[in-house]
């Protein structure tokens, strides 16, 4: 359990930071956290962890001239020099005729995104959840690797101008992937919340990668080419959150984006996705649950990205937003794509021949202005063939544009919350749901299982 | 349901009052000086692995940490991001009956290492659920008192931010002279590692390693705004040297000609796909013998330990593939070393205490051994008739638990000196390729895709025209097999990376790779452009 910097603490502890830069405009952002795990390979637990820190951003602004110092002590000295550091940064920073004044306070959105489960588990709790893991993948003998990553944090910002936020959250993350011992199958699911209550319990989880893992056997070649897909929610996850790169209004106004408009400025107003889906951003909303305010203290609302594929909004810097005479939007809060319903099974029965993909590996870009990007699938990728999955089929390497995906969407079903981040540990939230992609490009048949 | 940290901390605290030692005491400035030995953490240390012991710990090390990083980056003529991060603390890792626990924070009392201490034992005690296991750690020749640092001839962090600023502003606008360039980005990365050491192996070690890294880019625009090609400097590589590497990489001279190389990649002529002989310089070169060779020779992903994030590899099991796996041809010799000078893995000892090694991972082109830890070497000694690590361990910080990381990794010159301009010479229908580019592989070290910075064709044994959009695709043991020609000492470069990504929790870790210019016949290239 975290024992984390109350409000009354943290504003102390920023006041006094605050008091070690003589800059005439000051802020402090104050990370604290808890930060624990339990990892399994080879059907066993081989390492784990618990960690205890609390970094401090001080940042210094002298008209036009900005730096920043972190440091992870709050003693008095450690302060003072982080002081120290901070002037001489600051005085040797170049003019930023960008750079605006510290925030005014604001009006936050109040969001629960603590749990009490989360941040009471502990070493035992964590060992008995790979435990399941790996007692059940042995008794079907299968190898099992389990992760269970959780953290409880506080987040403060607080400047010269007054501005004072805090928020605590909790996360966590069980990921498990599952081998045959014979290398020639292998399987992964993965569950995350704020809440350990509302993620999929260890037993189920289990199962799920299991199950994945028997039907993985046997995978038969098929040919590179355009097929239709059917991505499980956490594949289309890993390659959402390379969307949110494309979100900056600056970078599609000065044309170095995919919502650039030929000629200038954005495509705002413009269709760009499939007219059934809708990405936004809500640090309140149930799935998500997002610290409401920025590293700098910028309020975070919803923000309506695409609406029924019509390109509704970007992100605008403060700076940027200044300029354009809007208000600031920034990209945070996590990311949600809505536009269907039914589950994954209701869609594999709505695809005559395809291919299945639990999950992407090793994603990179190819070109950023078209958003084509190249990666592996892995953990489970299978034949759909009349509606049914008739068996495994080989890793493949795609070649694919995300832009161009999301207009070539022939199924959606519901939303969920996914383990998006590759390395299977906590991230950004992400919901998104399962989706039926046409002409989904494959370039190369893998033999690595 | 187990005791919390909260509880924990409550029933301790009371006890360890006594104790307490103001953290600012034990964090005095000059005791940082590079070179000198910091009493009062090596106290720590050794104060924390008696608390360890009294946890019940059969093994114990502790490390204290201080990293140091400073970033200055510009962009045009504008300073966009000038940073000075600094975090440090203690970590304690422990073993008992077979299993690890690990606990670190930034609180350097000795109060807090002795709930540390507690607390990864307590981890240790939970982690036996999954049944017993035996954990074997090879032999040590412990080191009773360390001390090693990087061979820095300009401290990094001597050097004003205004030098730096002045450096990158000039490299920036020498670049944009060039017509047709139109986004200039350079940085200067410095980081300090400060690590104290002690284990119940007997060791006690203080270490100093700085890495310095300065970069650019260039990105040029066609005069329709419809295509934009980058030139990154990646063939000047993140080093473990002092500012005089900032220096020797002369931004601002080599400005110029990225810059022309950015506007000219966006006329060059779409490469054709099909098959080619290969020329790869050692800045392209570093980055597949890291993928390829340097990532399936890791103990732990081979056995599946890496399956659930960073991948296995395709090169076991072990007992069938070391002294019988042909990675190449007989003039293929890969080195792994950690105690080559200036590269970015090279350390006095381990983050278990082991001194640093150099040994071979392909000899003649036969597959010879794996990177180890102590607890790994046995996995293998019957194999490799060794059980000595061979140094691998490392954490990213104070936060993070040791693991097996990879070593420098090299291959190494050819025994015929041959230089760039002899491989040209020798090729008749080829591509050049130069400086790192997108890449992706599978998480098994085999099937890959590597493209660059630059290409050239290479026609009649000259270089002909630029291309753009190429990629080398295949397989590591037909790509390696395929190697026909390799440079001599004199075309020896290193490469680095800064952002190898492994474990979970992942951690980043730094590498070297050095190579001699190489051919590879037949290999299959591919049109990565977007209309491909």
């Amino acid at each position: 359990m975290a024992n984390l910097i109350s409000e009354a603490a943290a504003r102390r502890l920023c006041s006094r930071a605050l008091n070690r830069v003589t800059a005439e405009a000051a802020q402090v952002q104050l990370t604290a956290r808890n930060h624990s795990n339990t990892r399994a390979a080879a059907n066993a637990i081989i390492s784990s962890g618990d960690v205890t820190d609390t970094a401090m951003t001080l940042t210094a602004q002298i008209g036009r001239r900005s730096a920043s110092v972190t440091v992870n002590q709050t003693d008095d000295g450690t302060l003072a020099e982080a002081g120290q550091r901070l002037d001489a940064l600051v005085t040797h920073a170049p003019e930023d005729p960008e750079l605006l004044p510290p925030l005014e306070q604001p009006v936050y959105e109040n969001v629960e995104g603590f749990s009490q489960t989360t941040d009471e588990l502990g070493a035992d709790e964590r060992a008995d959840a790979a435990a399941t893991l790996v007692q059940k993948a042995a008794g079907a003998g299968l190898i099992a690797s389990g992760f269970v990553d959780r953290q409880a944090v506080a987040k403060v910002v607080a400047n010269s101008a007054g501005l004072f936020a805090y928020h605590q959250s909790t996360l966590a993350s069980f990921t498990a992937t599952v081998r045959t011992e014979e290398g020639d199958g292998s399987g992964w699911a993965g569950t995350t919340h704020n809440d350990w209550a509302r993620m999929i319990p260890p037993d189920a989880l289990a199962d799920r990668a299991i199950r994945r893992t028997q039907q993985s056997r046997g995978a038969a070649d098929i040919e590179p080419g355009d097929y239709t897909v059917l991505l499980e929610p956490t594949a289309v996850g890993n390659l959402l959150v390379l969307f949110r790169s494309a979100l900056d209004a600056r970078a599609a106004d000065e044309g170095r984006s995919r919502f650039s408009r030929p000629g200038g400025g954005s495509l705002i107003g413009e269709q760009v996705a499939d007219e059934r889906l809708t990405l936004y951003s809500d640090p309140a909303d149930e799935d998500l649950l997002e610290p409401p305010f920025t590293e700098t203290g910028e309020p975070v609302c919803r923000a309506t990205w695409i609406e029924n594929g019509v390109l509704r909004s970007l992100g605008y810097s403060r700076f940027w937003a200044e300029r354009a005479g809007v208000a600031p939007v920034p990209i945070a809060g996590g990311l949600k794509l809505v536009g269907g319903t039914g589950d994954v099974q209701s869609l594999v029965s709505s695809v005559e021949r395809g291919v299945l993909i639990t999950r992407f590996w090793d994603i990179q870009a190819l070109d950023p202005r078209s958003m084509q990007y190249t990666g592996l699938t892995r953990d489970g990728t299978f034949l759909i063939e009349n509606g049914q999955v008739t068996g495994a089929v080989k890793n493949l390497r795609f070649s694919e544009s995300l832009f161009g995906m999301l207009n070539r969407i022939d199924g959606i079903g519901s939303s969920e919350r996914v383990v998006a981040s590759e390395s299977g540990g906590l991230g950004p939230a992400v919901v998104v749901p399962p989706l039926v992609v046409r002409d989904f490009r494959f370039t190369a048949v893998l033999d690595a299982v | 349901m187990s005791v919390t940290r909260r509880e924990f901390v409550k029933q301790s605290s009371v006890a360890a009052a006594s104790l307490a030692i103001a953290p600012h005491v034990l964090l005095a400035d000059p005791a940082y000086q590079q070179g000198t030995s910091d009493v009062a953490l090596r106290q720590l240390c050794m104060f924390a692995l008696d608390a360890a012991r009294s946890a019940g710990a059969e093994y114990a090390d502790a490390r204290v940490v201080r990293r140091r990083l400073q970033e200055v980056e510009v962009r045009q003529d504008r300073v966009s991001a000038l940073q000075d991060v600094e975090s440090v603390g203690v970590g304690i890792r422990v073993l008992i009956g077979g299993a690890w626990g690990f606990a670190a924070s930034n609180q350097l009392t000795r109060p807090e290492c002795v709930q540390l201490a507690r607390f990864a034992a307590e981890q240790a005690s939970a982690n036996r659920k999954t049944g017993p296991r035996e954990v074997y750690l090879g032999p040590i020749d412990a080191s009773p008192d360390g001390e090693w640092w990087s061979p820095v001839e300009i401290d990094p962090f001597e050097v004003a931010i205004g030098e730096k600023v002045a450096l990158l502003m000039a490299a920036n606008a020498e670049a944009l002279r060039v017509s047709g360039a139109r986004l200039a980005s350079s940085a200067i990365a410095c980081e300090r590692i400060d690590t104290t050491f002690a284990s119940t192996a007997g060791s006690l070690i203080s270490q100093y390693a700085y890495r310095t890294y300065p970069s650019m880019s260039v990105t040029a625009i066609s005069p329709d705004g419809s295509d934009f090609q980058t030139r990154s400097s990646t063939e000047v590589a993140p080093m473990g040297l002092g500012y005089e590497h900032v220096l020797a990489a002369d931004l601002e001279g080599h400005a110029r000609e990225w810059a022309e190389q950015a506007v000219e990649k966006i006329s060059a002529s779409p490469v054709e796909p099909g098959e080619y002989d290969l020329i790869l310089l050692p800045s392209n070169l570093f980055l597949t013998i890291h993928e390829t060779i340097g990532r399936p020779t890791e103990l732990d992903r081979a056995l599946g330990y890496e399956a659930g994030f960073a991948g296995t590899s395709f090169l076991s099991p072990p007992e069938a593939v070391i002294g019988a796996f042909q990675y190449g041809p007989e003039f293929l010799n890969v080195q792994a070393d950690r105690t080559q000078r200036g590269a970015l893995a090279t350390i006095g000892w381990d983050d278990e205490g082991v001194t640093a090694d150099s040994w071979p991972i392909i000899r003649d082109g036969i597959f010879v051994d794996y990177q180890t830890t102590r607890e790994q070497a046995s996995w293998i000694a019957a194999l490799t008739d060794n059980e000595y690590s061979h140094g691998c361990a490392h954490a990213e910080s104070w936060d993070q638990v040791p693991f097996q990381r990879m070593p420098n990794i090299s291959l190494l010159p050819g025994e015929y000196d041959h230089v760039l301009d002899d491989l040209i010479a020798a090729t008749s229908r080829g591509i050049l390729v130069e400086g790192a580019g997108p890449y992706s592989i599978d998480q098994q070290g085999h099937d890959f895709q590597f493209g660059g910075q630059i290409s050239y064709e290479v026609r009649d044994g000259a270089v002909a025209g630029m291309l753009r959009d190429v990629a080398y695709v295949g397989n590591t043991p037909e790509f390696w097999n395929s190697l026909d020609m390799l440079g001599g000492p004199r075309s020896y470069e290193l490469g680095g990376t800064i952002s190898d990504v492994k474990g979970q929790p992942a951690q980043v870790s730094a590498v070297s790779h050095g190579s001699p210019v190489a051919r590879f016949r037949g290999v299959q290239v591919i049109n990565t452009g977007p209309g491909a």
